[in-house]
């Protein structure tokens, strides 16, 4: 064991885990308001980072006001898909909608090689290069303010939940369907909204993401990773969800860093150890650390 | 209970049970199978192959179907069981094993995987149970990349010699055509069946209401385990076919985006009934197959699209099915056929 590597890769896996937080926040959104788990959180997180590329490559323009670009037609994309693809299945059971967002997966992943290419792309850089150095740890400038973003990001969400209108309406809707319908509450268009701060996350997520590791389409993949930080945080938990992101994060830096023994390593246990924590969760504690238990009364 | 023609009577108990009634009934049936083992001498090697692939398809599609459509348990690791029955077969025929055996050898490791990753369905159901075997198709394919090199390969995977029977070897898609359809027969029988049985009531229960089937005495956990067993079985099956088929196996071919494939087949066939397979599997792999003859054309159309093309339309087209059927049709395939063959049956009247 490389204990003197703690430190490291324990800071390692909290910046990554912020990314995870962020794609955490936007499946439980969509979970909360709608009870759809939305298995193309990481497509759209793709299709931002892709969106923000083609401002940036095709019009020129500074990767900030791309950035925010990504951020609105990200909104839209979230309107849309709930619009067309969702409406349909309210009140369906669960499998239709799983397999729903699933399709809807594989479809943007084919819009998105048909609209952008398959090949891999570069963002302009949206931070220095520069490594920042506390003591023994060094961090990676881009991952830092990426979890400062992802942080903030979260903050603005809690305000907005309690502050607002219409975060009072969504909290409300999230809590009983009919009972918000029945006072007034428009409650697909408040679906509506969960797609698009959803989508808007994952934006924010995938360009962040982006910048680190470049515009391609395994960025969608690393949503599946998010799914474990769900679980774990609790499907209806926002407090959840970051608990869960930065300790999958951890989870996966520590397993598949710290082992010394070359044959160990040679494993690759960090793939997976997300995964055997999923399952550990689900034997022990499925409804996570904040969800909501499920009492089935006859 | 869907509509007779008239004059079709129950005149005894075997009779009221029989799937297939009539005389017309059988002829039908004996004409399809002689065609079907008739076909590898009239098309050609490429044909052949895509029915062989549907074939194989037909077997995974037939065991989700079990699981999802019979027990309603959502899984997500179809891939991943026919992963565990790919590898159990080439390995064994590696080690000296003849092929016919380690074919069921290998559905039976799948089914105990199978068995080992249901396991949380003692404790958790619905979505969540999906997410337990979304773990196994994460874990399994790890196993086999990264577990034991020097058994499984690794990374580059491992290659199969052809199988033998005799003096035949089966290294063409015309001879390898006979074996899969001889299990997808089989497999087809024997899935039809399972639903008849007490079993398959069992399953049909817990689907329906788990609660109230357990109040009537059917204890969940023990046949939610057989459900995931059967599914896994299958899987293995198809995957001891699909080493064979495909000749040399990597960890990569059995990826999740193939389990979801499998769901799309159960649900565009539909759920819960044995020619729904059947349907699903050929609609979509006949799409995948479209889209794959359409995308040369179309790239010579728009030059200034990739060449990414290809890996474009199949992910699409997948996905539009997919979600028109869960729409307009989510009931599938099969019960478009059953209203079609009710209208024909009632013509000239409408109902």
């Amino acid at each position: 064991m490389n204990w003197d590597l703690f430190p490291q890769f324990l800071a390692t896996g909290l910046l990554t885990g912020g990314i995870y937080s962020l794609i955490a926040l936007g499946l439980v959104l969509i979970y909360k308001a709608s009870r759809v788990f939305n298995f193309a959180q990481g497509h759209l997180l793709m299709i931002g980072a892709f969106v923000a590329w083609w401002f940036t490559d095709a019009l020129g323009w500074n990767v900030w006001l791309a950035f925010g670009a990504a951020i609105v037609f990200a909104a839209l994309l979230g309107l849309l898909i709930e619009r067309v693809a969702l409406r349909a299945l309210i009140g369906q059971p669960i499998l239709a909608t799983v397999m729903m967002t699933l399709g809807l997966a594989q479809f943007l992943q084919g819009g998105t090689i048909v609209a952008f290419g398959a090949s891999q792309r570069s963002l302009p850089e949206l931070f220095a290069l520069r490594a920042i150095i506390l003591g023994d740890i060094r961090l990676k400038q881009n991952l830092v303010f990426a979890f400062a973003i992802s942080m903030l990001g979260f903050l603005l969400f809690v305000l907005f939940f309690r502050y607002t209108r219409w975060g009072l309406a969504m909290r409300a809707a999230a809590e009983d369907h009919q009972l918000a319908q029945s006072v007034g509450l428009r409650v697909p268009r408040i679906f509506g909204m969960a797609w698009a701060i959803a989508s808007v996350v994952a934006t924010v997520g995938g360009v962040l993401l982006a910048s680190i590791s470049g515009v391609e389409l395994n960025l969608s993949i690393i949503a599946l990773k998010a799914f474990p930080a769900v679980l774990f945080g609790g499907l209806e938990s926002i407090p959840g969800a970051i608990v869960g992101g930065l300790t999958v994060g951890v989870i996966e830096s520590l397993v598949g860093g710290l082992p010394a023994d070359a044959a160990l390593r040679a494993l690759h246990l960090g793939d997976i150890a997300p995964y055997v924590f999923l399952l550990i969760v689900l034997w022990f504690r499925p409804d996570g650390l904040f969800g909501l238990k499920r009492i089935e009364r006859i | 209970m869907a509509i007779r023609l008239a004059g079709d009577f129950d005149i005894s108990y075997a009779h009221d049970m029989a799937i297939i009634r009539n005389r017309g009934q059988w002829v039908m049936t004996i004409a399809f199978i002689v065609t079907l083992f008739a076909l590898p001498f009239f098309l050609d090697a490429h044909t052949l192959g895509i029915l062989n692939l549907i074939g194989i398809s037909i077997i995974a599609v037939h065991g989700l179907n079990i699981l999802l459509g019979y027990t309603g348990q959502i899984s997500l690791g179809q891939a991943a069981f026919m992963a565990v029955g790919a590898y159990t077969a080439a390995a064994l025929v590696k080690a000296g094993v003849s092929f016919w055996l380690a074919l069921p050898m290998a559905g039976l490791v799948a089914g105990l995987v199978g068995i080992l990753f249901g396991l949380p369905s003692l404790r958790i159901k619905g979505f969540y149970l999906a997410m337990a075997t979304l773990a196994a198709q994460m874990i399994i394919p790890w196993f086999f990349r990264n577990v034991r090199t020097d058994i499984f390969g690794g990374m580059p995977g491992l290659t199969m010699q052809p199988p033998r029977l005799g003096e035949i070897i089966f290294n063409s898609q015309a001879t390898m055509y006979f074996p899969i359809m001889l299990t997808v027969v089989v497999c087809t029988i024997a899935a039809k069946n399972i639903a008849r049985t007490r079993l398959g009531r069992a399953l049909l229960a817990i689907r329906d209401n788990d609660l109230a089937a357990e109040v009537l005495g059917i204890e969940q956990f023990s046949h939610k385990l057989r459900a995931f067993f059967l599914s896994a079985f299958y899987a293995g099956l198809a995957g001891a076919l699909w080493a064979m088929y495909a000749r040399s196996i990597n960890p990569e071919q059995f990826s999740l985006l193939s389990s979801v494939w499998y769901l799309g087949m159960v649900i565009v066939g539909g759920m819960g009934s044995a020619l729904g397979p059947i349907l699903g599997t050929i609609f979509l792999r006949g799409l995948e197959e479209i889209t794959t003859q359409l995308a040369p054309v179309l790239s010579k159309m728009f030059p200034q699209l990739e060449a990414g093309l290809l890996a474009a339309l199949g992910p699409m087209a997948f996905g539009v099915a997919l979600m028109l059927f869960l729409v307009f049709e989510p009931r599938g395939l099969s019960h478009r056929w059953e209203i079609l063959k009710a209208a024909w049956r009632l013509r000239p009247f409408a109902h």
